[in-house]
Order: C-alpha cells, then sequence, then structure tokens
C-alpha cells in the first residue's frame, strides 16, 4: 500500500525526541484501515450500488396535501394522515408494483405524503393514490342529460330533504367541463347532494346517503363471462351495512323512475346508478359499469382498504421516463467528473506538489461519499436523486476550501519565518478553529433545508450535511496528517522547485529563507 | 509559469502589507456601488418582477420525445382540447417537444397525454410529466422564508457567540445584501424561479457567511491585543486581514466556481433546463456576489460599527499621534516588517 513509502522510520525518530500531539503516520494508517473496513463492510452486507431516485432511473411520484373542508379544519392531524397512509400503502402493495414507497413528511396541516412507485406505472398509481375513495348509496331524485339549465326544478315543489341551495347547485352544475365535475369533493352523507356521472353525461339530485363506505366490508373484482357485464366490483356489506342496503332497497323498489334507483356515488362521482328491481338482502352488491380490468381490480382495492380520513389533492405530480432518468444520471455524473477534474488540476497548478494532498483528499472524500451513499442506501434506504448529485457537487468547493485555508495558513507561517515543521503545527491550530467554524455554518444550512425543505431539496440538504460531516473528516485524519509527513521531507523542508513552497511562490527574496531555523 | 509566480508573490506581498487594497478606507465608494446595485435590484424587483416557475405558480409541464414531434404539431394537437389555458409550446434539443399550460385537473392531465400519445404513436408513460397544484406554490414559499428566517437567526446567534455580535451584525448586512442583489438579478434577466433555485439560493447563504467567517477570524486574530499595541487603529489592522485573507478568498471561490461552472455547463448545455441547471446559475450568480460582499461589505461595516466604540476611537487618537505624518505615507506594513526575522 503506499502509505508504507513514506519515510516513517524518521517519522518516529522526531516523535521521540520531541513529543507531537499524534503520530500521523499512525492517524493515517488507521484511517486507511477505516476506510477499507468501511469498503469491507458495504461488500460484505451487499451494498455495492447506490439507490438511485425516481428522477435517475424513471418513475412517478406524487405530493398530496390535505385539503383543507370548509368546517372540518380541525379534522388535519398527524394521526389522520398517517392513518392515511397506511390506507394508501396498502392499496399501492394491492396493486403489486416492488419498491414503491409510501411516506409522510412534515408535521399537523403541513403534513404532506409522498407516493414514489418506480418504473412505468404511473397513470394507474397516480388515480389509484389521489382517490378519497369514499363510497355512498343514495337515492335518485332527479337524472338528466341536460347541462346547465335554470328552468330545471321548481323551488315551490322541492322534494323532501332538499334544500333552495341544493336546487341552485344543481341547476347550475354543468358537467360537461372536468373541472366543473368537481371530482374528489367530500360530500355531507347527511345532505341531498348535486352531482354529475363520471364520463359527464348525466347529472343527479340525489337523496341523503343511506348506505355508507363504512358499511363495506370487502370487495373484489369479477369478470361475468356469462353476460355482458364484464368486469364488475362485487361488494360483500358488513352485517349492519347488509341490514341497511336491504332496508333502502325495500323503500325504493316501487317507486316511479327515477326515484326507483340507487346510485352509488364514489369521491362526488356517480359510478352507476342502477334500477332496483327487487329487495337485496344477501348482504352483497354489484358495482357495474364497463370497466377494463384493471380499473375493476383497482376499484375493488380502493374500496377495500376503506376510504381515506381526509381529502387530499395533488401537490405535485412527477412522472419521469427511464430515458430522461438516464439522461439526467450520465449529465449528473459528467458535471461531477468535470468539477472535480478541474479542481484537482487548479490545486496541483497552484499548489504544486502540496496539490497532491489536495488531490489526495478530494479522492479520499470522494470515496468516503460515494461508500456512504451505498451503506446508507442499505441501511436507511437513502436515494441519490439529481439535487443529491448537485449537493455532492457544490461540496466540492467546500472540501477543497478546507484545505485552502490551511495551505494558505501554513504559507503566512512561512513568511513569518517559521520553520516548515513548526509552521505545520500553527498553521493547523489556526486553520483549525476556522474550517470548524465554516463548516458548522454549512451544517446549520444543511439542516435547516433539511427541515424546511419540500421534496428533492431534501436530497440536496442531506448530501450536503454528509459532505460537512465528511470534510471534517478528510480534513483531520487525512489532509493534515499527510501535510506532517510531507513537512518531514527534505524536498519540502528547503523549499525545492515544485514544491509549492520556494520562496518565490511565498513571495520571500532571499533562497534559503524559509528552512533558515530549521 | 511566470504568471503563478507573480500571483504567487503578489500573495506574499499582500500577506506583509506591502501591497493593500483600502477595503476598508474606500468603503464609502463600496458602498456606492452597493447602492447602486440595491437600487437596480429593486427597481427589477418591484417593476419586473421575478418570473416563477409552475412549482410557484400552479401549472404542467408535459415533454415529449419523438422524432415527429415539433413545437407547431404539438401546439395543434394540444390546442384542439377545451379546456387549455395559458399553452407555451418549446422544442427542447432536436426530439423534444415541452408544452406548459396552467394547472390541470387529474381528469384533463389523463386527457392531454392520451391525445398526445396517440398523435405521435407513443406510450403514455414515456411523456415525462411534472404537474403541480395550485396551492402548492404557497407551500412551498412558506416554508422557504420560514427556512430563510430560522438560519438568519440561528446562524446570527452562533456568529455572536463564537465572535461577536458586532460581527454577527456585519455578517447579516453583507447576507442580506447577497439575498437582495441575487434576488434582483434574477428579476433584472428574468431567470426563471423554481424550487432548485430556492435550494442554490440557501447554500450561498452558507456560502457566502463561510467566506465571511474566514476573513472574520483573521480579523479577530489581528485586533486581539490591539489596544495594548496601539500600533493600528481597528480599521487598518481589519483592512490587513482582508489582504491576508484575500489569496485565500480568491482561491476559494475559483476551486467553488470551478463544479459549479461544470455543472452549469453540464446542466444548460447537454440537458436544457431543470434541476442541475437550476441550481448551477443561482449558485454561480450568488457565489461571485457573495465574494464581493464577503470583502467589501462584511469587514467595512464590522470596522464601521467598531470605530465608533469608545476604546476604538481612543485608539485611533493614539496611533495617530504617535505615528505622526509618518503614518500618512507609510503604509500599513512598514510596522509589520520588524516581526519577520529578515537580512541577518
Amino acid at each position: 500500500m503506499s502509505f508504507e513509502r513514506v519515510p516513517y522510520g524518521s517519522a518516529r525518530n522526531q516523535a521521540n525526541q520531541q513529543p507531537v500531539p499524534s503520530n500521523p503516520v499512525r492517524t493515517l494508517v488507521i484511517l486507511f484501515i477505516v476506510l477499507l473496513t468501511m469498503g469491507g463492510v458495504a461488500v460484505f452486507t451487499g451494498a455495492t450500488s447506490v439507490n438511485l431516485g425516481l428522477d435517475l432511473r424513471g418513475g412517478t411520484s406524487v405530493t398530496l396535501q390535505p385539503k383543507v373542508q370548509p368546517g372540518q379544519e380541525g379534522t388535519i392531524t398527524t394521526e389522520s394522515i398517517d392513518q392515511a397512509v397506511n390506507i394508501i400503502r396498502q392499496r399501492v402493495d394491492g396493486v403489486g408494483v416492488a419498491e414503491s414507497e409510501v411516506a409522510a413528511q412534515g408535521t399537523g396541516t403541513n403534513r404532506q405524503i409522498v407516493i414514489s412507485v418506480p418504473g412505468e406505472n404511473g397513470r394507474r398509481i397516480i388515480d389509484l393514490v389521489g382517490q378519497t375513495a369514499e363510497l355512498r348509496f343514495r337515492q335518485v331524485l332527479i337524472e338528466t342529460s341536460d347541462s346547465a339549465d335554470s328552468q330545471l326544478l321548481d323551488d315551490s315543489a322541492l322534494p323532501a330533504g332538499v334544500t333552495p341551495e341544493v336546487a341552485e347547485q344543481f341547476r347550475n352544475l354543468d358537467c360537461t367541463t372536468v373541472a366543473e365535475r368537481g371530482a374528489g369533493a367530500l360530500d355531507d352523507p347527511n345532505q341531498a347532494v348535486a352531482v354529475c356521472d363520471r364520463e359527464g353525461f348525466l347529472k343527479y339530485l340525489l337523496a341523503p346517503a343511506r348506505v355508507l363506505g363504512t358499511d363495506v366490508s370487502g370487495a373484489q373484482a369479477v369478470f361475468d363471462a356469462t353476460t355482458t357485464l364484464g368486469w364488475y366490483v362485487s361488494l360483500d356489506f358488513s352485517s349492519e351495512g347488509g341490514r341497511k342496503f336491504a332496508q333502502v332497497t325495500s323503500e325504493v323498489v316501487n317507486l316511479p323512475s327515477p326515484q326507483n334507483q340507487l346510485a352509488i356515488v364514489l369521491d362526488g362521482l356517480v359510478v352507476s346508478a342502477p334500477r332496483i328491481n327487487e329487495t337485496i338482502s344477501g348482504g352483497q352488491a354489484q358495482i357495474t359499469g364497463n370497466f377494463t380490468q384493471l380499473e375493476a381490480q383497482d376499484l375493488a382495492s380502493v374500496l377495500k382498504y376503506g376510504s381515506l380520513p381526509l381529502a387530499f389533492e395533488r401537490g405535485e405530480v412527477q412522472q419521469i421516463s427511464p430515458t430522461l432518468g438516464a439522461e439526467q444520471l450520465d449529465a449528473g455524473l459528467l458535471a461531477g467528473v468535470i468539477g472535480l477534474f478541474l479542481v484537482l488540476v487548479y490545486s496541483l497548478f497552484y499548489y504544486r506538489a502540496l496539490g497532491v494532498v489536495a488531490a489526495g483528499s478530494l479522492i479520499v472524500a470522494a470515496y468516503v461519499l460515494i461508500v456512504s451513499f451505498m451503506l446508507l442506501g442499505e441501511w436507511v434506504g437513502y436515494t441519490l436523486t439529481l439535487a443529491g448529485i448537485a449537493g455532492a457537487i457544490v461540496s466540492i468547493g467546500v472540501t477543497a476550501d478546507s484545505f485552502i485555508v490551511y495551505f494558505e495558513r501554513l504559507r503566512d507561517e512561512l513568511r513569518e519565518g517559521r520553520s516548515l515543521k513548526t509552521a505545520v503545527e500553527t498553521a493547523w491550530i489556526r486553520a483549525r478553529r476556522t474550517v470548524i467554524v465554516s463548516d458548522v455554518v454549512s451544517m446549520i444550512a444543511a439542516v435547516l433545508l433539511y427541515i424546511f425543505a419540500v421534496g428533492g431539496v431534501r436530497g440536496f440538504a442531506f448530501t450536503l450535511g454528509i459532505s460537512t460531516l465528511i470534510d471534517l473528516l478528510v480534513i483531520f485524519f487525512f489532509s493534515k496528517p499527510l501535510v506532517v509527513v510531507l513537512s518531514r521531507m527534505k524536498y519540502f523542508q528547503e523549499g525545492r522547485k515544485f514544491s509549492g513552497l520556494t520562496p518565490k511562490n511565498l513571495g520571500l527574496k532571499n533562497v534559503g529563507e524559509v528552512s533558515a531555523n530549521v | 509559469m511566470s504568471e503563478k509566480k507573480n500571483q504567487s508573490s503578489f500573495g506574499g506581498r499582500l500577506y506583509r502589507g506591502e501591497v493593500s487594497i483600502d477595503f476598508v478606507g474606500r468603503r464609502k465608494q463600496w458602498y456606492l456601488v452597493s447602492l447602486a446595485l440595491f437600487i437596480i435590484s429593486s427597481g427589477a424587483f418591484f417593476f419586473q418582477g421575478m418570473k416563477l416557475g409552475i412549482e410557484f405558480s400552479g401549472g404542467t409541464v408535459l415533454t415529449v420525445t419523438s422524432g415527429q414531434a415539433d413545437a407547431s404539431n404539438a401546439r395543434e394537437t394540444v390546442s384542439q382540447l377545451p379546456f387549455i389555458e395559458g399553452l407555451i409550446v418549446q422544442e427542447l434539443g432536436t426530439d423534444k417537444v415541452q408544452i406548459r399550460t396552467d394547472s390541470l385537473e387529474p381528469g384533463e392531465l389523463t386527457e392531454i397525454q392520451d391525445v398526445l400519445a396517440s398523435r405521435y404513436a407513443i406510450d403514455v408513460e414515456s411523456i415525462d410529466v411534472q404537474s403541480i397544484g395550485p396551492s402548492w406554490g404557497e407551500e412551498i414559499t412558506r416554508k422557504g422564508i420560514t427556512g430563510l428566517v430560522a438560519f438568519f437567526i440561528i446562524v446570527m446567534i452562533y456568529l455572536a457567540m463564537t465572535f461577536e455580535p458586532k460581527m454577527a451584525f456585519a455578517a447579516f448586512i453583507a447576507l442580506f445584501h447577497d439575498v437582495f442583489i441575487t434576488v434582483g438579478i434574477y428579476a433584472l434577466i428574468g431567470f426563471e424561479v423554481t424550487p432548485a433555485t430556492l435550494i442554490g439560493f440557501l447554500t450561498i447563504l452558507a456560502y457566502s457567511l463561510y467566506d465571511t467567517v474566514v476573513v472574520f477570524d483573521k480579523v479577530r486574530e489581528n485586533t486581539k491585543n490591539i489596544t495594548q499595541v496601539a500600533r493600528q487603529t481597528y480599521s487598518q489592522a481589519a483592512n490587513l486581514a482582508v489582504n491576508q485573507t484575500l489569496i485565500r478568498s480568491i482561491n476559494t471561490s475559483i476551486v467553488a466556481l470551478l463544479p459549479i461552472a461544470s455543472l452549469l455547463f453540464v446542466g444548460a448545455g447537454l440537458l436544457g433546463a431543470g434541476t442541475l441547471k437550476d441550481v448551477a446559475l443561482v449558485l454561480f450568480t450568488g457565489m461571485i456576489i457573495g465574494t464581493f460582499s464577503s470583502l467589501f461589505i462584511a469587514t467595512p461595516v464590522l470596522a464601521g460599527l467598531k470605530e465608533r466604540e469608545p476604546a476604538m476611537i481612543a485608539l485611533a487618537k493614539r496611533v495617530n499621534s504617535r505615528g505622526g505624518n509618518e503614518q500618512e505615507n507609510a503604509p500599513v506594513s512598514q510596522r509589520q516588517q520588524p516581526k519577520r526575522k529578515k537580512n541577518r
């Protein structure tokens, strides 16, 4: 290994003569053992690759924000959102996409749910997770295909339970535009409502709900090959629900059309409104509606796992194709490599042989960073995102700055007329303080960014934080000891050509001035 | 080679004070420069305003990758849909078209995807989509501002404790300066502000502060026993500190800007748009301003504050009376010389 080549014999002798706080060669050896162990642990635990975020490999992420319903401001709590997370997780798992992730971020009303699904299942997942899945069975009062029509429904002859406000809403409701249909709005089950069907062909005035989603105990997608029904969803009611359903069907069965229809309303839209031909008392019902197999399965899974305790809106939807993901990954890596290379060249150009320390520090830092990514990916599920790559690239500057501070201090001490051996230590004491103070500032920034960040920013903050810690590790246990070891070499002590410490480099007039006090 | 030699010996002369840029003494000049930038920034901000990305304003961006797609046929395809508002179509590179619209309802998004997929005979999943709800912007703006305020407060407390309250205040002025002028430049040039811009922005603050901290550390060292020695006024000592750390500041800035330039080059050049470019652009802009403020604003403000202290006023009197006329002509450096053992 390379560290055996340093003249540690002389280092040892000197250490005996004058007490040096710590033996730099020993520090370096220990560091390399630690680094190799880290690498070994990574290999043994199978953490040999970095988990890539969706923006680097393609996939869909949806951020859901709780929607504040009028009069229900107090219902958005950490608990209710965690409950929603569990239900959404069950739904996503039910679809069987591997490696999907559902997590909540933030607290109280700011708590959001982030759903990340790799690969090309985006569309389906987006539809699945955003649904509140609030199921209601309501008796149909009026069914019409007219769009907004002010002549409909006379205020003097409203059906029972219909307020003039609802009647007004019903008249003005225009089902032809997607926005107006108002999908996802939570309705009050105890009130009559004006709603559209899913396709926007029909609008309904419906009576207060008689049977709710909570009365459903199970659901499955069924294919009926014998009739023209195709795919439909079969519902099982709880015993209480079955009784209520039997009751309502027996009440409407003999009424004139359309009042003998029972609308199945999901998240504020009518899925279907079948006519009830007989009292249904078996504790089962069917939802039909020209479903495809996937639609029927997704609907069944949504109903099975229950409705969400809150309504959500999609704060952000991001769907990245694998092609774009690969492009972004390549670009990020390329930028990193170019950036690192430029900094290496500059350090070697400016600091000459001392630049080797700089180059070594950057390479060690890069190694530790990559191994940390692997290990953190294995242990805490860390995923590297594009913002994370940007953070790592920015941190090249932070790492480089630490040794610039040290080197400039070192040169200052030499200019003061100190010998290299002494200068290495006195410069370190001062540079160390500066490096620590400035790293603490970086760390504060990283922690705050992490706390207050939304989505991608977190990845950036996390990487910046790790890099700052690594910077401290590298400057303390690699750069400094290495400089101490080098300072014992004649080449540097005498400030020879290309050492980066020539009198000319330092701006001293007399050759030999540097080593005058050795 | 020769350039480098000059630069290095320049560093040496700077250190000894043989060459010195009068950062502190001519502070009124720098303040005027900053004031001018300030006025331009405010003007740009209030009259031009910020160009906000869809993350703030809400909206949907779809990117179609297809050899057949171009701006005009994409526009035609999408504008058939009745609900489309605020349509902007833009070609990216040779085979990509980016379509932006105002915020869409879930069902509308599905429709536009289907229409595009069938028009270009591509898979729905190959269309890159970013869709932002209308209230999302408020959310991230609020969080961003909370983060900024928290950062200011915590860092100021930390600096007041590690250094002294006046240094914390001077650092705050420099930071505020950076924030304001970066915002101004963004408004003036019309760069788009995205969450990635915010990331970069907070990073700049950390960076600018980091730069200031290094200079202040040297100021603190130079002024430690200043009243006992009575050889320099606070301003002179502070100015020497800035000059002594100048090479470091320049090197640090170069080393920090190199990777960011590569990020900007790759982000803007190869990808065309997105997180990398946004982060790199704001860092690139802000870091230059941050370096300026560390040198020309932070330390002069600090010196200005300190010179008002009775002890420092007394010190300045003593130094000036002791130095007499010689003080007028001789640079600060001459008094530094004896410290160095030279010319045996």
